[in-house]
């Protein structure tokens, strides 16, 4: 029998929603970690119980937590009692340090900031986590400043690929309205080495060797705000998505303007086409169409919530350029939540699953590809993100 | 034995309830019974004091005998009531935001 598990990050705490195959009954567990922010779970591909969420807090910092029993139950993985000569370095899971080292890292340069100055990369969160998918213990972290980490002992200890902060452009990076944040990592499950991230705003970049390298994939990228509006970097990539069976196209919501690649990221095209507004957060593939995308508009600048009070997703079978609202079981009256950029995901059933957070706390998921709509729940703190995992 | 009073979500990350009790080598200062309470409980290295600095976080305060210790040397030496187990080193989260 198959089921799913629906991993919902809040401004208060964590939730596990489960449901059979049906999709249609909902068990809701939680809160874990109340109180606490939690940027982003995800589970493993590798092994579904092992689970990693990011914890953090404005007064305590950051921690990681890890779940190996699907969510039951949860512990930060390098924080027991000390460990012994040849143990893990104990407490190092919460360690989130920039390397600078001659030997193995890069120079902690500063980046632009708002007001033009230059500041010193200062660690505050991480913000995403991708886990390897084919190694439970493998694991990614995206953080704020911008860089990347990896973890391939199950997150007990981090280490930076400071390729991707030293590559020659992170003096020109600065925040977006959230925080200079490394918030999207792809992994091409067709070419091992090869990832993608991106940065608001500082743009979308790739590496063909595990992370060593890194260079800027923007072309095509038309950015007004920016006073070179085709900058190499600098543009507020919001969030990019690929499907697994075409890891060469990608498709991106960008601080106004969808957009798709065909060549892993070389070339743009805005694909935005009948959107009533290409501003946005969230993108997301179909599981088994990978011409099926997802998105929802959001108004901007500054609103962020639905036009017209009116919660539609908009759903384009043509890989961009015609889209089709889907309202059915929205609200479509009074509604002014946003949807960021972790908070919708897929599940692998068929039909195909698909689920969104709002900063209203509600959790809407579809049965049917998007055709109609239900609340699994209504009453969450602010939804950060939504992964989901299918369980066979 | 050092008495340590941690705030609320520290004693649920490092799984105690109450005060800690720790032996702290030494003169009793911050440090010292940072050092000490760390050691104890590595899930709270980076809660409460930056993890390659030292730096007490911005919103963490440290009080001992309605005294606000917050912003004195690490190195100071604590209360004599608090070196003597008497009074608890009290960390604690400064009311902010919600």
């Amino acid at each position: 029998m198959s089921g799913v598990r629906v991993l919902v990050g809040t401004r208060k705490g964590a939730f596990v929603l489960s449901s059979d195959g049906k999709r249609k009954t909902w068990e809701v567990a939680g809160p874990h970690f109340p109180g606490w922010e939690i940027y982003h779970l995800k589970g493993s591909p590798a092994d579904p119980n092992r689970i990693y969420a990011s914890q953090t807090s404005g007064w305590f910092g950051q921690v990681i937590q890890r779940s190996d029993d699907g969510g039951k139950t949860w512990d930060a993985p390098g924080g027991g009692v000390t460990t012994g000569p040849g143990g893990m370095p104990a407490g190092e899971s919460n360690r989130f340090v920039y390397d600078d080292s001659p030997e193995t890292g890069k120079p902690l340069m500063t980046h632009q900031f708002y007001d033009g100055t230059q500041k010193p990369w200062v660690f505050k969160r991480v913000w995403h986590l991708e886990p390897s998918l084919d190694d439970p213990d493998a694991v990614y972290a995206g953080v704020e400043d911008a860089a990347l980490f990896r973890s391939t002992d199950g997150g007990k200890s981090w280490r930076e690929l400071s390729g991707l902060r030293g590559h020659g452009t992170g003096p020109k990076w600065q925040p977006g309205a959230g925080g200079m944040c490394l918030h999207t990592i792809l992994l091409d499950p067709s070419r091992p080495g090869r990832l993608f991230t991106a940065i608001s705003a500082a743009g979308a970049f790739r590496s063909d060797d595990g992370g060593a390298n890194w260079k800027p994939i923007t072309k095509g990228l038309n950015s007004p705000y920016l006073p070179d509006p085709t900058a190499e970097v600098g543009h507020c990539v919001h969030r990019i998505a690929m499907h697994p069976s075409r890891p060469n196209t990608l498709y991106m919501q960008k601080h106004w303007d969808v957009l798709r690649s065909d060549d892993a990221g070389d070339n743009w095209k805005e694909v935005s086409g009948n959107l009533p507004t290409d501003f946005g957060f969230v993108i997301d593939v179909h599981a088994s169409e990978p011409e099926t995308i997802y998105v929802v508009p959001i108004k901007s600048d500054s609103e962020h919530y639905p036009l017209d009070g009116k919660l539609r997703v908009y759903r384009s079978r043509t890989g961009g350029n015609e889209w089709e609202a889907l309202t059915n079981g929205l609200p479509q009256r009074d509604c002014y939540v946003d949807v960021l950029r972790d908070a919708m995901s897929v599940d692998l059933l068929d039909p195909c699953g698909v689920y969104f957070g709002t900063t209203g706390g509600q959790v809407y998921a579809s049965a049917d590809a998007g055709d109609t709509w239900a609340p699994i729940v209504r009453d969450l703190p602010a939804v950060l993100s939504v992964e989901v995992q299918t369980l066979r | 034995m050092i008495r340590v009073e941690l705030p609320p979500h520290l004693r649920t990350l490092a799984k105690v309830s109450g005060e800690v009790q720790l032996d702290v080598p030494g003169p009793t200062t911050p440090r010292a019974v940072l050092d000490a309470l760390e050691a104890r409980y590595p899930v709270l290295r980076g809660t409460i004091r930056d993890h390659v600095t030292h730096e007490r976080r911005a919103f963490i305060r440290f009080f001992a005998c309605s005294e606000d210790l917050s912003h004195d040397s690490p190195d100071t030496p604590l209360p004599a009531p608090v070196a003597q187990g008497a009074e608890p080193f009290i960390i604690l989260g400064a009311i902010a935001g919600g």
